[in-house]
C-alpha cells in the first residue's frame, strides 16, 4: 500500500493523509511542539496538522501555530503531507506521535 | 556621598566587594520612532538579539529549565509570532507598541486555554515579550551585569540571576526579596553572597560606585571609606584562608573536638547537583527533593523516567544511604495540575503527604519508581509534612501494595524503609507515636510553624529563628524519641548549614546533619571546633 502511495506521490505529489492519537501525558505542549516542528522542517514537503479530518489545517513547521492548536492528550492528530519526500515525512511524523515524543 | 550602612537579612553566606550594578525594573521608553522600514528592522534586530541571549543561557542550565529556553528560542525563531506586529508597523505603529499588542494577543490565547499546561506557558511568552521590548528600548539590563558586580535593586528574577557568571566574585544586595526565594537558593548553591530586605535604597539618581556585602551578617556598606574597605579586605583574606583550610578537610570524616563522629549528608534537588562531586565528601545523601521532576511543561513524570533519575543518584552514592523525599508540592511550591489553586493559606493547606494521599494515581507511580530504583543502592524514603501517625500508616499500606504488585509481575524491586520528615510541631511533640523507620527534621518548616512567622516575609524574618529554644526543644524531643525507638534522626533544613547553630544543634544529641554540597567544608570545619 505504501509503495502505491509513494509512486503516486513521486509523480503528482498528491496529498497523503494519516492520523495518530496523542499518547504523551499532556498533549501537544511546549516540548513536543518544538520536536514536531523541528522534525517537520527537515522535509521539503508541505506538512500540516489538524484536530479533525476536514481541518482546519495548521502548518506543522511553525511552533507558534502548532501551539495555537492546543491539542490535548487523547486527541487524534491528523496529518496532511504534500511533496516529493511526503511519504518519508508522514512516516516520521507518525512515529514521533506513536512514540509519545520520546517522553516517558 | 558618605559611607552608607544598611542592614537586611542574610540570604547567602560569604563576603564580597565590587562595583555597584543597578537593576532597573521599569523599561525605559524609546527615544525615537523611525519610518516603518526602520521600525521593522529594529524589531527584527531585537527579536534576533533576544533569541541569541536565550540560546547563550541554554548552555548554563540543565533539564527542565533548558527545555523552556529551547521552546522560547523556537517561538522567537518563528516568523508567525511577529506577523501581526509587522503588519501594524507597516500601518504606521511604532515597533515596541506593535510587538506588545501582538504578543498580548498571543498570551491571551494561552491564558484562555482549558488545560493548565498551556496556561502555564503564558509566563514564558511574557518573558519573550519583555526581552524583546528591553532590546528595542536599548535597556539591556542583563548584558550590563558583569560577574564581579554587586547587583542591587528591588528584586532579581531567576533568569537574570542565571545570566550572570557568579564565579567571578559578585554578590547581590536587594531592597526587598526573601532568604527563601528561588534566587536565594540558587545564590547559596553557586556561592554568591546575598543580602535581602535592605529597605529602600537611599540614593536618587547616581548610585554609589562601590559596595561591600557581608552575606553572613546581612549587612551592606555602600561608598566605603578607605579604612572601612581595608578592614573588610582583611576579613575577606582571613575568610578565604579559612575556606582553603576547610576545603582541605572536606574529604575527611566530620569529628568534634571531643571525638564525636558526626555524619554529614548532602541535600540535592536534582542529579545534576552531584556533577563533579567526589562521593567521599559525604556520608550519604540526606535529602533528594523530587519536585524538580514535576515542574514545568512536561507533565507528570512517568514511572520509568522517575526510576532512571533515582537510580542515577543511588549509583553516584555507591552504596552510601540515599534518602529520597516523596513529592513535596504545595505551600511555596505550587505545581500546575497537581496542587490546589487559590488556597487561602497554602502553608496550612493540602501540601506534602496530604496532597500525595489525595492523589493516589500520582503517588503510587512515585512509590513504584522508588521500589524499582531501590535495588541499585541503599534507598530510604521519607514523607514530607506528616502530622499524624495514620498518614504514615496509609503510605506504608500503599507502598506494600505497590511493592507486592511489582514483585508479582516479576519486576526487579525492593521495599525501601519509610521514614517521616519532622516539620509539623505535632510530629515533633509526639514523635514516639509514629512507626517511622527514621526521622528527618525539616528545620525550615518546623521553625516557621513553631514561631508562626513565615520564611518569606521579610518583616517577620527575625522571628523565624531556628535557634530559638522552642525549636531546639522540639528537635531534642525528636532526637530522644529516635533514641528510645532505636531509629536514626537527622536534620536537613537550612539550620544544618548555619555554622552559628552547629554547637547548639549537636547539644540536642543530633549526630547527623544534611546540607547542600557547597556547605560541606564549612560545616565540617565548624564541627571540628565543637566540644561538649
Amino acid at each position: 500500500m505504501h509503495d502505491v502511495n509513494a509512486n503516486r506521490a513521486a509523480q503528482t505529489f498528491a496529498p497523503l493523509t494519516a492520523s495518530a492519537v496523542l499518547v504523551n501525558p499532556v498533549g501537544l505542549h511546549a516540548r513536543p511542539s518544538v520536536k514536531l516542528t523541528q522534525l517537520a522542517k527537515g522535509f521539503t514537503a508541505k506538512i500540516e496538522i489538524a484536530l479533525a479530518a476536514e481541518g482546519p489545517w495548521t502548518d506543522a513547521k511553525s511552533p507558534v501555530k502548532v501551539m495555537r492548536v492546543k491539542a490535548p492528550q487523547g486527541a487524534t492528530l491528523h496529518f496532511r503531507v504534500n511533496g516529493p519526500d511526503g511519504e518519508a515525512a508522514l512516516a516520521a511524523m507518525l512515529a514521533l506521535v506513536h512514540d509519545g515524543f520520546g517522553e516517558a | 556621598m558618605g559611607e552608607i550602612h544598611l542592614t537586611g537579612h542574610p540570604a547567602s553566606p560569604g563576603l564580597a566587594i565590587g562595583p555597584v550594578a543597578v537593576l532597573t525594573s521599569e523599561v525605559a521608553s524609546r527615544a525615537e520612532q523611525g519610518d516603518p522600514a526602520q521600525e521593522a528592522a529594529a524589531l527584527k534586530a531585537a527579536i534576533e538579539g533576544a533569541a541569541s541571549e536565550l540560546a547563550d543561557l541554554i548552555a548554563t542550565v540543565h533539564g527542565e529549565a533548558a527545555e523552556i529556553l529551547e521552546f522560547q528560542v523556537a517561538m522567537l525563531g518563528d516568523e508567525a509570532l511577529a506577523e501581526g506586529a509587522y503588519e501594524a508597523i507597516a500601518g504606521g505603529t511604532a515597533a515596541d507598541e506593535a510587538w506588545r499588542v501582538a504578543l498580548d494577543v498571543e498570551i491571551a490565547g494561552y491564558r484562555a486555554a482549558d488545560e493548565e499546561y498551556f496556561r502555564a506557558r503564558a509566563a514564558d511568552l511574557v518573558d519573550i515579550r519583555d526581552r524583546v521590548l528591553a532590546g528595542l528600548n536599548g535597556s539591556n539590563t542583563i548584558a550590563n551585569i558583569s560577574g564581579d558586580s554587586v547587583v542591587t535593586g528591588d528584586d532579581i528574577s531567576p533568569s537574570t540571576f542565571l545570566a550572570v557568571d557568579w564565579t567571578r566574585g559578585g554578590a547581590i544586595a536587594l531592597a526587598s526579596g526573601s532568604p527563601s526565594s528561588h534566587v536565594a537558593m540558587l545564590a547559596r548553591s553557586r556561592g554568591a553572597p546575598m543580602v535581602v530586605g535592605l529597605g529602600p535604597l537611599p540614593w536618587n539618581g547616581q548610585p554609589p560606585s562601590l559596595a561591600l556585602v557581608d552575606g553572613d551578617a546581612g549587612t551592606v556598606i555602600f561608598n566605603p571609606m578607605p579604612e572601612t574597605r581595608r578592614l573588610f579586605e582583611q576579613r575577606m583574606a582571613a575568610a578565604n584562608a579559612a575556606q582553603i583550610a576547610a576545603d582541605a578537610g572536606r574529604l575527611k570524616p566530620a569529628v568534634t573536638a571531643d571525638g564525636r563522629r558526626i555524619a554529614v549528608l548532602l541535600n540535592v534537588a536534582a542529579p545534576e547537583d552531584l556533577a563533579g562531586l567526589d562521593p567521599a565528601i559525604c556520608d550519604g545523601i540526606g535529602l533528594v527533593r523530587t519536585e524538580f521532576l514535576f515542574e514545568g511543561s512536561r507533565g507528570l513524570p512517568g514511572e520509568d523516567a522517575q526510576c532512571a533519575v533515582y537510580r542515577r543518584i543511588l549509583e553516584w552514592a555507591a552504596g552510601r544511604p540515599v534518602t529520597i523525599r516523596t513529592l513535596d508540592a504545595g505551600g511555596d511550591k505550587p505545581i500546575p495540575g497537581v496542587t490546589d489553586d487559590g488556597e487561602r493559606n497554602p502553608f496550612l493547606g493540602r501540601r506534602g503527604i496530604r496532597l500525595s494521599l489525595s492523589r493516589p494515581e500520582v503517588f503510587r507511580v512515585q512509590l513504584r519508581a522508588l521500589c524499582r530504583a531501590a535495588v541499585h543502592g541503599t534507598l530510604k524514603v521519607m514523607l514530607p509534612m506528616i502530622a499524624i501517625p495514620s498518614e504514615l500508616d496509609r503510605a506504608n499500606v500503599m507502598l506494600d501494595e505497590e511493592f507486592a504488585a511489582l514483585k508479582a509481575a516479576g519486576t526487579d524491586c525492593a521495599r525501601p524503609p519509610l521514614g517521616i520528615m519532622v516539620e509539623v510541631p505535632s510530629a515533633a511533640l509526639c514523635a514516639e507515636d509514629f512507626g517511622a523507620a527514621f526521622y528527618s527534621i525539616g528545620s525550615n518548616d518546623l521553625t516557621q510553624y513553631t514561631m508562626a512567622a513565615a520564611r518569606d516575609i521579610g518583616a517577620v524574618a527575625d522571628l523565624n529563628d531556628a535557634g530559638h529554644p522552642a525549636v531546639l526543644a522540639l528537635i531534642a524531643r525528636t532526637v530522644e524519641a529516635g533514641r528510645k525507638r532505636g531509629v536514626e534522626v537527622s536534620l536537613c533544613g537550612d539550620a544544618a548549614a548555619d555554622t552559628r547553630l552547629t554547637k547548639v544543634l549537636l547539644a540536642t544529641g543530633l549526630t547527623t546533619l544534611s546540607v547542600s554540597p557547597i556547605a560541606v567544608a564549612r560545616l565540617k570545619a565548624a564541627i571540628a571546633g565543637v566540644s561538649a
